[in-house]
């Protein structure tokens, strides 16, 4: 039972323009275990959304393996995927409810368990004034919770957060980081967050995979384990530990390495 | 309490200037039916060439009366709309078409292009010579000025739907035909409206020109037949009353657009 849930081996991939060639991801290889929190940090531009899109099957593999359960993943064999991007991408032509249930509309899944849970998650996280408003009523933070809740429904095996605060202005970041890291490790959800927030990364994931500037090969990979003494990890505690700061330099100094 | 009366003042304020507004407005139309009466009355501009207020209120009731006006305002309504309508349905059903295959689109756009930019009065003569003077004919007459703009518009609006919005769909598991029915249509009702308020005009104005040369019937009919036999009565109440068919049905899709925004 020590096998990973995820495990990518080896992943290259260039993006091809009339321009030229470009060399986004060399030789790619970490695994995720399962109920782990892992974040992605690297330079803007590194090739880090790229590593997400291959995971959800949005682009095809170019070269390289990723396996799941250990099992080779195939276009016939697509994950059960949580894909958390940087705008909530509410449709604003329907209500809060409906943005939810999505989903479930489009995997034909709206049988009444499902919609319960549903229900269950929208009570759950504080949403149920907002069932019937529009989108636009609610606040960025709301609204991330919804784009959450969206992507909850369908009790994904593996979340995929690609930037997901970077919208918001600092002092909602925090909190709704705070928020949605409390509520995937509460739910026990797999994650990897992707930032280029460091203090993010630290504050949220017990593992960081460090990627160099593009085309992006892993740089380390540095296990985050903060002495909290009794205190429950959330995002704000890992803030307070003493040993955040000693994990903020070094991934800083991993980041600008070669600069 | 004394933001409060500052804030009543303000709404008082805006208020008498909408009225003065919609005052000033209905005192030009009067001051310039007035003006033209009396120029008409007192021998300033030849009555017999610009007709005058009174006398086109006159030939109304009597086109009304003696040559069944209504049946004429009604084959042009029904042409209008019938045009108006199939716009919609193959207008909205080719830019879906190229939405789905961008290849296809790629190979359309100067045929588009160019047959947007034709001047459609020049298609009308061909059109009865194909189609026969018939009602079919000026209904398509009238789409034709109207169908090319339409998918021109539409389609560019359908491929300026942010691609994450798609992306997300994607995510969610859903297919092409999940972001086309999920995103790109709902998410493209205000452009439809807009491009349905340019349209109704424009179907109009097709309708017209078919009727100038293909018609027994309809005000485009009317107006040809009053200029050949000199009937200028006739023919500038013919152009009021196309006049206010245009308003009105502009109004229409109007109070449509707006009941829609207000829904959301
Ligand atoms: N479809 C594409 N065609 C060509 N080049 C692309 C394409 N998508 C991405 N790229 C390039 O590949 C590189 C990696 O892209 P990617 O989006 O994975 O980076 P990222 O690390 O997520 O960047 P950011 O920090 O801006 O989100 C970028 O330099 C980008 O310009
Ligand atoms: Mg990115």
């Amino acid at each position: 039972m020590n096998q990973p849930l995820l495990e990518l081996q080896n992943l290259s991939l260039s993006y091809h323009t009339m321009e030229g060639e470009v060399a986004a991801l060399s030789d790619i290889s970490f695994s995720v275990r399962e109920g782990e929190f892992a974040a992605v940090v690297g330079p803007s531009g590194c090739g880090k959304s790229t590593i997400l899109n291959l995971i959800s099957g949005l682009l095809p593999i170019e070269k390289g393996e990723i396996f799941f359960r250990g099992e080779k993943l195939s276009k016939d064999s697509p994950l059960n995927i949580g894909y958390m991007l940087q705008k909530d991408h509410l449709f604003e032509w329907r209500t809060v409810y409906k943005n939810i249930i999505l989903g479930l509309e489009i995997r034909r899944q709206m049988t009444p368990e499902n919609l319960a849970r549903a229900d269950a998650l929208i009570d759950q996280y504080g949403l149920s004034s907002f069932r019937d408003a529009r989108p636009s009523q609610l606040s960025g933070g709301m609204r991330q919770r919804a784009a959450l809740i969206r992507t909850m429904v369908l009790d994904p095996d593996l979340m995929l957060l690609d930037e997901p605060f970077s919208a918001l202005d600092y002092q909602t970041r925090l909190s709704v980081a705070d928020d949605i890291g409390t509520i995937l490790r509460s739910a026990g959800k797999t994650a990897i967050l992707v930032t280029h927030d460091i203090s993010e990364a630290v504050s949220m994931a017990d593992r960081v995979i460090v990627l160099s500037s593009r085309p992006a090969r892993i740089r380390t990979i540095i296990p985050i384990s903060l002495s909290l003494g009794n205190t429950p990890r959330t995002p704000m505690t890992s803030r307070n530990a003493p040993d955040f700061k000693t994990y903020f330099n070094l991934i800083w100094k991993e980041l600008h390495a070669d600069a | 309490m004394r933001e409060s009366a500052l804030q009543e003042q303000y709404r008082q304020q805006q208020k008498r200037r909408k009225y003065r507004v919609h005052f000033l407005r209905l005192f030009l139309f009067i001051l310039f039916l007035a003006l033209w009466e009396i120029s008409a009355r007192t021998g300033l501009i030849d009555s017999f060439i610009f007709s005058s207020p009174s006398q086109i209120a006159e030939t109304c009731i009597s086109l009304t009366l003696e040559e069944g006006l209504f049946v004429h305002i009604g084959v042009t309504l029904y042409e209008t709309l019938a045009s108006f309508l199939l716009v919609l349905v193959f207008g909205v059903g080719a830019a879906v078409v190229l939405w789905l295959f961008p290849g296809a689109a790629r190979v359309c756009e100067p045929y588009l292009v160019i047959l947007n930019s034709l001047p459609k009065s020049a298609l009308a003569p061909l059109l009865i010579v194909w189609l026969g003077a018939n009602t079919t004919t000026i209904i398509v007459s009238g789409m034709s000025v109207a169908i090319f703009g339409s998918i021109m518009n539409l389609y560019t609006g359908f491929s300026e739907i942010d691609k994450d919005k798609l992306t997300l769909i994607y995510t969610l598991g859903g297919t092409k035909r999940h972001a086309l029915f999920k995103v790109v249509l709902p998410g493209s009702i205000p452009l439809i409206l807009s491009v349905l308020k340019v349209n109704i005009g424009l179907c109009l104005v097709g309708v017209i020109i078919g009727e100038f040369i293909g018609a027994r019937q309809g005000l485009g009919f009317l107006i040809i037949y009053a200029s050949q036999v000199f009937k200028m009565p006739w023919l500038i109440s013919s152009i009021v009353i196309l006049c206010v068919i245009a308003v009105i049905l502009y109004f229409l899709l109007n109070l449509l657009e707006r009941w829609y925004t207000r829904k959301r």
